[in-house]
């Protein structure tokens, strides 16, 4: 079966892809996902908050200690040439590229037009293949609106678009009250794809000590339905690429987003779970599943039960929600 | 010359340093201020790849002293590797039996040493050079510099010297003055090193290795036929040496054009007066030795390089025979001698030149010897023209002193204070800040920007705080057209800066204002309100000085751009823009090219706030219009309170306002000895917040009181009907005891001593349950709190300490008990106090401290101020300061001789018993326990003993008075770092630990040498960066409890007061009760971790839930059916390593430089823990004894 992708322009030979994670910090690893049949690295994203974090802890409580006493002058080596996150970063895009032959797509997270989407550009010069924009941002104050927030993630879109000649595609955040016509509107701004979604850190409460707890929960292949519906709206209307991201842990899950109208599957819990080893599982099942199923291409698969194709869209729209609770009360 | 000169600003201890790696292969070393820096940068290019000039990478390794360095530098050498290291002070003193030997086989060698202070009555970290002259026997040849260029080109000749003679080669400079001073210097080309130092000496070097492929014997022993002659025969290595350093220094001035002598003669060539002198002082010398001459008088100043081997020909040859009347200047003091070492010299040098006919019959000077500068005292072109002027006398003095007033025993020259000879076309720049407000980094960059993009020479000096927290720091800047030779403070500045508006209240800042001078001052009160707001004393100054005013708020200026409490760049803007050394424009470029050169690599939001702050600086500063007469009614208070005891008054006082250079020598304690208890009489105020006690909220578990690292947060229960004559906001509560019933709580704060750390917000449990935001304690502004606070605390102070018969070992009930170590200069959250501040409460009335030196000596004893203190009893902690590496054997002796006086005031009770009565006898033969119940009941029995005695008319009843509290059990402490207690006193220790002597040890480990700077030790663990350890530890952390408790017969803890504070208070209480040797391991988090100190108790949690730091208890004595000698305090491994590791930059700086290297050491330093853990859990269940005795 012929799984070759068209993803951000770039010719990948299949649509999977291991998701921004740890697995890329260690080169042994990037080498174990491309043998077993990654399309292209995606990096972890470089945090315009732990760039800025870092640097003020950094003035905060190293600097702040230095040349005050006589005896010390400073408290720790002299860290001229031990960068922070970004340059460390920038190297690793290299690191990668002389490392396996696939295209890497490197990421940044943040939501502010700042000095640190300089860093796309440098990314570039680095190596990347594409840039991944990850806008990872909760609204907490009453004063900013929905469409302040859609400004805000435009505004960067444009900046990296117009700073890179690399394509870019956008992450997003599944809460915004009108997507398809952000999606459009991220298209127009110069967003080739875009990636649905990241996922929040989930904090729990901790009601013992009066606490909140900021916790990392691996995702739930539950947690693919609300891509699937997403991937069914958007595919239905939008020119750009779709990369399905979030709860795919099995051949199947595959199968089901790139039906939804994923142009690519991305992976990391089951992968940090089991190891790079089960993306070939994964990869092998879907060839097998497409053969099994007589599919004719991957083309003729992808979209298959969008919202423009499948045989009951409303499925997809709110009857769906009343439909289950009513099965339920029916019970 | 070779090539285009290169400059760059750089200090005395990276010029040599630079020189030193190019030409070694390898290093031992070992941290001692003020060397440290030079072994520092050493280690850090090496790490970054640098070659040294045969393009090789020098190899070094640290050893666990600098006898261990010593012994390594030897193995070095015999070997066969150009070999070098960095020293000072008692460490050249532990370096001495080593460098006889080194000497003795003529190895090749330089070691650099940044001549410092050795301790006597006091350990003093500053310059002078005793050190040095302690070695004047050894056999090196002794190679002076006297300012940074000096310490370049003088560690180039020694290096290139003791190649060719085979000499040692002792290369040394000023701690601080030099070592520290940071100066535009030519740089020496790598052509002209290889220039100097010749292939076939390097080649004749290796040729003498030891090797088994052609071997000799060193080190033999020899007797008396043989060992004279041997020692004789090196003669002619040293006759020929001064010749050799001779031929370096012209090829080194026709490679640089910097000309350089064996003793260097400035000054008229008919001079009459002629001053000796040798390092930085002869600068100072030499420039005030001008302005006379200048003036019509004949002086001059014979510099001495080569002071080892002397040279009695050069010396004569320098010397003007005009001479006559000579002033020897020594940095140091022989109590004793005929007179210090240089004037013994030179007297006998006079009188063999003269015999040998170096000298004309007619040149018979006058020689006079006087000493200078010890520990860094000033030392002025005034002094020496009072030395000079004292040479005009019939007779001058002689073994006279300069630069003090000795009123005991009359050595002291006056001099005239005001009188000052520097040149009006040099910039002299003073300023004022705060460590933590980056003054000293931005004033570096200033010289940097002045010294390199202008024709203009510069200088830099700092002056820095003996306190860590609220660090006060005072910059000596100065600029000019000419090489600049002031080797002294700044004493009449053109520009002085005050970046921290309360200084006003606590120092004289205007008195280093020349007249017409300008002043640059940080304050929130604006163009219009500033001039109100001086106390009257700055007025004065101001109007009678004719000073001009300036003022920003930049604190503002610093808020609104992101910089927090950093005013640096926006001050130095201020000053290059008042200053004018540069055109406006082209400084404020220059300043943006250095902060994006120090802070790139912080990221680019750092370097866009500095920038906001340079450009929004200017707008805010203003010109202020001084009025024609002081007019504010407010006074600058007194550095101490009115109430203070005397000594305070007199002494403490002036120290505090840094004035203490006009106490006279009568002022001081002739051993050293000084009062306790005086920190208290100074109110600091340097917290800007300070923790508010919320007493409906609190739940009384006194957590706060324990974690408080300047005992400024404390706990009492008392009467209620004392309320009565309480201040209107003081506040309390019910005191939740069963057993204590209607009694009130109050948990008070020490508002003016708080450093504003927030621990005790950190580790308060109480929340409010429908806010919990809202703690017990919360944080809030002190200075609205201020007063009222005062009041409360002196009240609260003032309430009755509860019985000491309560004690127990719990923490609550301990954490009334009043601290007797308070308000210390320990870093803001230090994670060493809270330890000792506990040693204090439970054992404090009957404690002896040896303390090792660092840290704790420091914030421990180091002037003006001293944090331990006494009861109302007048009893406290006898703490005291041996050395770092003796402390073990110290507080052993201490133990031995309080067993012996205990053993003699038996024997003499004993033998009166009819006269004491055999009950009470008996009872205080029975009663030497350190049960708090029975030593109160003991001292009773020592005062009724005493009341007994008085009527005695026998001599065996006065020596029995003199030894009757030695009845009452004392508590011996032996308190240190890891890096004592790892490191350079580890075989003490080891020692203390096998004698079975009733003494305690307490390891603060902070994982680094944390006083000098976090180099590592042996404590340091695996995978963190540290100096000395850039590029990671490779070694696991030595596990020294496992160690200890192999020994069988000492208490062994491990405690970390963040994780588990009872199982703390636990460990102390039985560590004290074991009749035996006890080790405590203590977790101290410190800022050499690089995080929030905040953060610390968090830290040491996840340092024990990782398992990284087990807690345990292990008692020998534990041995009774059931029992476990070794008890597990904390569970098995919960969250991995790499948890806890996360929060602290030493682990990031690897991830960041090296992350792969970081992530297989992290992997290991992981399976090392899971593993250790193991071997705890196994080593309990063996030790563990069976339920019921095994049948045979």
């Amino acid at each position: 079966m012929d799984l070759t992708t068209e993803y951000l322009g770039l010719r990948l030979k299949n649509p999977l892809l291991p998701g921004a994670s740890p697995l890329v910090d260690n080169l042994d690893s990037v080498r174990r996902l491309e043998d077993a049949g990654a399309a292209a690295i995606v990096m972890h994203s470089l945090f315009e908050e732990q760039i800025a974090l870092e640097a003020r802890a950094e003035l905060n409580h190293v600097d702040a200690h230095e040349f005050s006493f006589a005896e010390a002058t400073t408290y720790l080596p002299a860290a001229d040439d031990f960068a922070l996150g970004p340059d460390r970063y920038l190297e690793q895009i290299g690191k990668i590229k002389r490392t396996v032959g696939i295209p890497v797509i490197a990421s940044l997270n943040g939501v502010t037009p700042g000095g640190w989407t300089s860093y796309a550009k440098l990314m570039e010069d680095a190596g990347a293949d594409a840039l991944e924009v990850n806008v990872y941002y909760l609204p907490t104050d009453p004063l900013q609106s929905s469409a302040d927030v859609e400004t805000q993630v435009l505004d960067v879109t444009k900046l990296v678009t117009d700073a890179v000649g690399i394509p870019v595609a956008v992450k997003l955040s599944p809460f915004f009250s009108a997507l398809p016509h952000f999606a459009r509107q991220l298209h127009d701004a110069g967003a080739r794809g875009l990636v649905l979604f990241n996922r929040f850190y989930q904090p729990d409460l901790d009601p013992e000590a009066l606490d909140v707890k900021p916790s990392l929960q691996l995702s739930d292949p539950y947690e693919l339905r609300l891509r699937l519906r997403w991937l069914a709206i958007l595919s239905a209307t939008m020119s750009g690429d779709l990369s399905a991201s979030g709860g795919v842990h099995s051949g199947l899950d595959a199968i089901k987003a790139l039906m939804a109208g994923a142009t690519t599957v991305q992976m990391v819990s089951v992968l940090l779970q089991q190891g790079p080893g089960h993306f070939a599982e994964v990869l092998k099942f879907v060839d097998r599943w497409l053969d099994e199923h007589e599919y004719e291409s991957l083309a003729q698969l992808r979209g298959s039960l969008n919202l423009r194709t499948c045989p009951d869209p409303s499925a997809f729209e709110r009857a769906n929600y009343l439909k289950i609770l009513q099965s339920w009360s029916g019970r | 010359m070779i090539s285009p000169i290169r400059r760059a600003t750089v200090d005395g201890n990276e010029a040599a340093a630079a020189v030193a790696y190019a030409l070694t292969e390898t290093l031992a070393i070992y941290p001692i201020t003020p060397s440290s820096p030079m072994a520092e940068s050493c280690d850090e290019w090496a790490a970054k790849g640098r070659k040294n000039l045969w393009g090789t990478i020098p190899r070094m390794v640290e050893m666990q002293s600098e006898a261990g360095a010593a012994g390594a530098l030897h193995g070095m050498l015999q070997a066969g590797a150009l070999s070098t290291s960095f020293t000072a002070s008692q460490g050249l003193l532990l370096m001495i039996p080593n460098l006889y030997k080194i000497a003795g086989e003529l190895h090749p060698f330089v070691l650099h040493v940044t001549a410092r202070t050795l301790a006597t009555h006091a350990l003093s970290i500053f310059g002078d050079h005793s050190d040095v002259m302690a070695c004047r026997q050894i056999g090196m040849a002794m190679l002076a510099s006297a300012t940074p260029q000096e310490a370049q080109d003088m560690a180039a000749v020694a290096h290139a010297a003791t190649l060719r003679t085979r000499v040692p080669f002792m290369h040394f400079f000023d701690g601080f003055r030099t070592s520290h001073e940071v100066a535009k210097i030519d740089l020496l080309p790598e052509g002209a090193l290889r220039a100097l130092v010749d292939e076939a000496d390097v080649e004749a070097f290796r040729r003498r290795a030891l090797t088994p492929d052609a071997p000799v014997l060193r080190g033999t022993a020899q007797n008396p036929d043989a060992f004279f002659q041997a020692r004789e025969a090196c003669n002619p290595f040293y006759a020929v040496l001064p010749g050799v350093v001779e031929d370096l220094f012209a090829k080194l001035e026709e490679l640089t054009g910097r000309p350089y002598r064996l003793f260097e003669y400035e000054g008229a060539p008919d001079a009459e007066r002629v001053v000796v002198i040798i390092g930085s002082g002869a600068e100072t010398s030499a420039e005030c030795s001008a302005w006379l001459n200048a003036h019509g008088e004949k002086t001059g100043v014979l510099k001495v390089r080569l002071f080892r081997p002397w040279s009695v020909a050069h010396f004569a040859a320098a010397l003007p025979d005009t001479v006559k009347a000579i002033a020897v200047l020594d940095r140091t003091k022989e109590p004793g001698a005929v007179g210090e070492p240089l004037y013994q010299d030179v007297v006998t040098s006079l009188a063999e030149a003269r015999t040998a006919g170096l000298l004309p019959r007619s040149c018979d000077p006058v020689v006079v010897g006087g000493r200078y500068g010890l520990s860094s005292k000033e030392f002025t072109p005034s002094m020496v023209r009072a030395v000079f002027d004292e040479l005009k006398a019939e007779a001058p003095r002689n073994h006279f002193t300069i630069g003090i007033v000795d009123d005991v025993s009359g050595t002291s020259l006056a001099w005239d204070r005001e009188w000052d000879i520097e040149s009006d076309d040099v910039t002299r720049a003073v300023f004022y800040g705060l460590g933590s407000d980056g003054t000293v980094g931005a004033n570096k960059n200033t010289i940097k920007i002045i010294g390199e993009e202008t024709d203009n020479f510069a200088q830099g000096y700092f002056v820095y705080d003996s306190k860590k927290a609220g660090a006060v720091t005072i910059s000596h800047l100065r600029f000019g057209p000419r090489p600049i030779r002031s080797t002294y403070l700044v004493s009449r500045a053109n520009f002085v800066g005050v970046h921290q508006w309360e200084f006003f209240d606590r120092l004289d800042v205007l008195d280093v204002a020349a007249p017409g001078a300008v002043v640059l001052v940080n304050s929130v009160h604006g163009p219009e309100a500033v001039w109100a707001a001086l106390p009257r004393e700055a007025q004065e100054t101001i109007v009678t000085r004719k000073l001009r005013l300036y003022t920003i708020d930049a604190y503002r200026v610093a808020r609104e751009t992101g910089m927090g409490g950093r005013v640096n760049t926006i001050m130095q803007t201020c000053f290059f823009a008042i200053s004018g050394v540069l055109p406006r424009d082209e400084a404020i470029a220059q300043i943006k090219k250095a902060i994006e050169k120090t802070y790139a690599r912080k990221g680019p939001e750092v370097v866009q706030k500095n920038f906001a702050a340079v450009d929004a600086t200017l707008a805010s500063l203003h010109e202020v219009v001084v009025p024609a007469a002081a007019d504010s009614d407010r006074h600058r208070p007194p550095p101490v309170p009115e109430d203070a005891p005397d000594f305070v008054q007199r002494v403490t006082g002036m120290m505090l306002a840094g004035r203490g250079d006009l106490l006279p020598v009568s002022a001081f304690p002739v051993d050293g000895s000084w009062p306790t208890g005086t920190t208290k009489w100074e109110k600091r105020n340097i917290a800007q917040e300070i923790p508010v006690w919320d007493a409906d909220l609190c739940i009384q578990c006194n957590k706060c009181v324990l974690v408080c690292p300047h005992a400024a947060v404390r706990a009492k229960y008392y009467e209620p009907s004392v309320l009565d004559l309480a201040p209107p906001t003081f506040k309390h509560a019910a005191f939740r005891s069963t057993a204590m019933e209607g009694m009130k709580f109050t948990i008070q704060i020490a508002a003016e001593d708080c450093t504003g750390c927030t621990l005790c917000v950190q580790v308060c449990p109480a929340k409010d349950k429908a806010n919990p935001r809202h703690k017990a304690l919360d944080m809030a502004p002190q200075l609205p709190l201020r007063e009222a606070e005062r009041a409360n605390y002196e009240f609260f102070l003032g309430l009755a300490e509860p019985d000491r018969k309560l004690m127990k070992a719990e923490v609550k009930a301990v954490q009334f008990y009043e601290p007797l170590i308070e308000y210390s200069g320990a870093c803001a959250g230090c994670g060493e106090t809270p330890y000792i501040k506990l040693l204090t409460q439970m054992f404090g009335d009957r404690l002896f401290m040896a303390n090792a030196t660092g840290c704790s000596s420091i914030y421990g004893g180091n002037l003006p101020s001293t944090p331990y203190t006494t009861n109302r009893e007048g009893r406290g902690p006898a703490w005291s300061n041996s050395l770092f590496e003796d402390n073990a054997e110290y507080g052993l002796g201490i133990r031995v001789a309080l067993d012996k006086h205990h053993e003699q005031a038996q024997e003499l009770l004993k033998l009166l018993a009819a006269q004491a009565g055999d009950q009470l006898v008996a009872d205080l033969l029975g009663g030497y326990s350190s049960d708090e119940a029975t030593i109160a009941a003991q001292r009773e029995r020592v005062l009724v003993l005493r009341e007994k005695l008085r009527g005695v008319d026998d001599l065996a009843a006065r020596r029995l008075e003199l030894l009757a509290d030695y009845l009452v059990k004392k508590s011996v402490w032996i308190v240190g770092g890891d890096g004592w207690a790892y490191d350079i006193g580890f075989g003490g220790l080891d020692h203390v630990l096998w004698s079975g002597r009733d003494v305690n040890i307490l390891v603060m480990d902070t994982e680094v040498y944390s006083n000098t700077g976090g180099q590592s030790s042996k404590a340091t663990p695996m995978g963190a960066s540290a100096k000395f350890a850039v590029s990671g530890k490779e070694q696991p952390k030595k596990d020294l409890a496992l160690y200890a408790m192999m020994n069988g017969t000492a208490y062994v803890s491990r405690v970390a007061f963040g994780a588990k504070d009872g199982q703390t208070v636990q460990a102390f209480f039985e560590a004290e009760q074991f009749p035996g040797p006890s080790l405590v391991l203590a977790y101290s988090h410190c800022i050499a971790h690089g995080y929030g100190m905040e953060h610390g108790l968090e830290q040491q949690k996840l340092a024990v839930e990782s398992g990284y730091w087990p807690l345990f208890r292990y008692n020998p004595h534990r041995t009774a059916p059931g029992e476990e000698p070794l008890k597990l305090d904390s569970a098995a491994p919960k969250i991995p390593l790499s948890k806890y590791l996360a929060n602290e930059l030493r682990y990031r700086i690897l991830e960041r430089s090296n992350p792969e290297h970081a992530r297989a050491l992290q992997a290991a330093a992981q399976k090392q823990v899971t593993s250790h853990f193991e071997i705890y859990q196994r080593l309990r269940d063996s030790m563990k004894v069976p339920a019921e005795p095994a049948s045979n």
